[in-house]
């Protein structure tokens, strides 16, 4: 699919259909009431010219329940191994339903695949907009970041062609907040008028992206005993998402007053920074190393 | 002003953990046990009983397993036979009214601070039933005054204490301390350090009371609820079909005023305040309230005065 000539644009197919995911984190609930009113507005007769967009409730049962999930994390179903796994009555929810999805939505892999996921996720971390793809060469993810400004790049697997997530924080889990919501309205909308002007033939100029890739994460200190976590976030490092880490600073003070200091060797740039949900992973905050990526001009091929 | 002169404090019980996944509570209370293992039972003025009010619930990080166990401390519900399907908390808040009470007998411990967290702009909000309960009235006075970092503020229940149905109605002196906001399910670092200062304030009021010097009395602000008002929602599926409005989110305790901004539709429109009285808002958009069909509580600000105040051994 690459062009033979650098100096041409890319060209890729057009992306006809797009999916919109919601609740696949039956808590995070952005995601949930815009594909709710999406819904609705659809079946009050909007049109949405130029691409098809079909919206999903990823997880419906954790989202009744306003839980993560019910039994395993549907985030987490959709390597190639979860995929195709038999499926007996022991079988996890999340994972008959992320087969489920690879039905509607993909299959993985395959030419009926939709071209466009975007999956729509909540923080509790202090990240704004951020998109979250999977591959550093995934062009139209690529330039749709370019086009909304947003910045992520993290190894997370998608069942369409092309897939991000979209993340929006700080938001509790099981709150909607007004001011989230109309950011993240704003920028499906932004998104899906990028795939309109793909879809009719406007080239997109070459460029660069900042793209923050993960290198490690660091976990809570823990007590040997129980498990338990024994520090939270530094009150300096806490709602600092993006802002660069150095060697020394500090990124955890005891509940007994002690302050833990960060003992890389390396500036890196935390994010996802006292998620909710990811105490349970052993997850404190995520570091990353930000590097350009140059990204070729691109245009839809005319079939 | 007159001086009226009380029993002092011979016990105290602090309690994380009511609801599991307010975690401020949850540490704090381990914390406090650390401290007392490693500098021993002088460091505090009076014995202290340290409690997790619901430990499965904790062990979910979930609010309850079966029943919001804060609810379960009506006089009725205490004194319920226990059967098979009796839900966890109704029996654990028996088992905690044995510990910590029984409520309303002379056994009773005399002061319970019970520990939470909410996702609304409550800075550290004390939370009690009586207004005339002298031992809490002076606990918030001063814990207005030592209390910098965040606003302070005491929301009074007008609830008989037999009705009264959280945790710390067992005790002879009950109060809750909420700080917000935190999502549940997180712990922040300030916060917590928030929640220790008051808990320490309250120990420090506690020395000082018992140490039998007379306590001055003033006026004090407090915040009396009045009632709650909910998302307007679908007549069908009763899914809310708005959230609270950008310009109400984080407001708590600011007044409302007739056409006030309330809440944004999803199609843009503003519900607006169309009550005459000017209302003070409170647990603005909290997690929790959601499925009890809460968006928000209104309170009416009064001053009241508390008079001067001694212990008396008896």
């Amino acid at each position: 699919r690459l062009s033979a000539l650098c100096c041409q644009a890319v060209t890729l197919p057009a992306l006809s259909c797009v999916a919109l995911c919601g609740g696949t984190h039956g808590n995070e609930l952005s995601g949930i009431y815009l594909v709710q009113e999406t819904l609705k507005n659809k079946r009050k007769g909007e049109a949405m010219e130029a691409v098809t967009v079909v919206t999903v409730i990823s997880n419906p049962r954790a989202v009744q329940q306003r839980v993560r999930y019910t039994e395993t994390d549907l985030n987490r179903c959709f390597t190639y191994a979860m995929l195709s796994a038999p499926v007996s009555e022991r079988t996890p929810y999340e994972i008959i339903r992320s087969q489920e999805l690879n039905s509607l939505l993909g299959p993985k892999g395959s030419g009926q695949a939709v071209d466009l996921i975007c999956d729509l996720h909540n923080t509790t971390a202090n990240m704004g907009l951020c998109l979250i793809t999977y591959a550093d060469s995934d062009w139209i993810c690529l330039h749709i970041c370019k086009h909304l400004q947003a910045r992520t790049n993290d190894p997370y697997t998608s069942v369409g062609k092309h897939g991000f997530a979209m993340e929006i924080g700080p938001q509790p889990h099981g709150v909607i907040r007004s001011n989230i919501f109309t950011a993240m309205q704003e920028a499906v909308h932004l998104m899906l008028d990028w795939v309109r002007l793909f879809n009719s033939g406007t080239q997109f100029d070459e460029g660069s992206v900042d793209v923050y890739t993960m290198v490690k994460n660091i976990d809570y200190p823990r007590d040997p005993y129980t498990h338990n976590i024994t520090a939270a976030v530094h009150p300096e490092l806490q709602d600092r998402d993006f802002c660069l880490l150095y060697p020394g600073d500090p990124i955890f003070l005891s509940f007994s007053g002690e302050i833990l200091r960060y003992k890389g060797k390396e500036p890196l740039y935390p994010f996802f920074i006292n998620e909710c949900a990811y105490y349970e992973k052993g997850v404190a905050l995520l570091l990353a190393r930000k590097s350009k990526v140059k990204i070729p001009a691109i245009q839809c091929s005319r079939a | 002003m007159g001086l009226i002169t009380l029993p002092v404090i011979r016990r105290m019980a602090v309690c994380g953990g009511t609801h599991g996944n307010e975690l401020t509570g949850v540490y704090l209370v381990p914390e406090l046990e650390r401290q007392r293992r490693e500098k021993g039972d002088t460091l505090w003025p009076v014995p202290v009983t340290t409690v997790l009010s619901n430990p499965r619930a904790v062990k979910e990080c979930k609010r309850y397993v079966n029943k919001d166990l804060n609810r379960c401390f009506t006089s009725a519900i205490l004194s319920s036979p226990v059967t098979d399907t009796t839900p966890y908390e109704v029996q654990r808040a028996q088992e905690l009214n044995s510990m910590l009470g029984p409520k309303g007998t002379a056994d009773a411990t005399d002061i319970i601070c019970d520990l939470h967290n909410t996702t609304a702009n409550m800075g550290l909000t004390v939370i009690s039933y009586s207004h005339t309960n002298w031992v809490i009235m002076h606990i918030y006075k001063y814990l207005q005054e030592k209390i910098t970092k965040v606003p302070v503020r005491l929301i009074l229940l007008n609830i008989p204490i037999c009705d009264a149905y959280s945790l710390e109605s067992v005790a002879k002196h009950g109060i809750s301390l909420e700080v917000g906001p935190q999502p549940h399910g997180v712990v922040r670092a300030d916060i917590f350090n928030v929640m220790k200062e008051g808990v320490n304030v309250v120990l420090d009021w506690i020395q000082h009371f018992n140490s039998g010097k007379v306590i001055e009395g003033a006026e004090v602000d407090v915040f009396m609820f009045e009632k709650s008002v909910d998302y307007p929602r679908d007549t069908e599926t009763q899914n809310p079909l708005a959230v609270i409005h950008p310009q109400l989110q984080d407001q708590d305790f600011c007044l409302l005023q007739r056409g006030d901004p309330l809440f944004l539709t999803f199609s843009g429109e503003t519900v607006g305040y169309d009550e005459e009285e000017p209302l003070h808002p409170f647990f603005i958009n909290e997690a929790a309230y959601y499925e009890k069909g809460i968006a928000f509580h209104l309170a009416r600000k009064k001053t009241l005065v508390i008079p001067n105040i001694q212990a008396k051994n008896d």
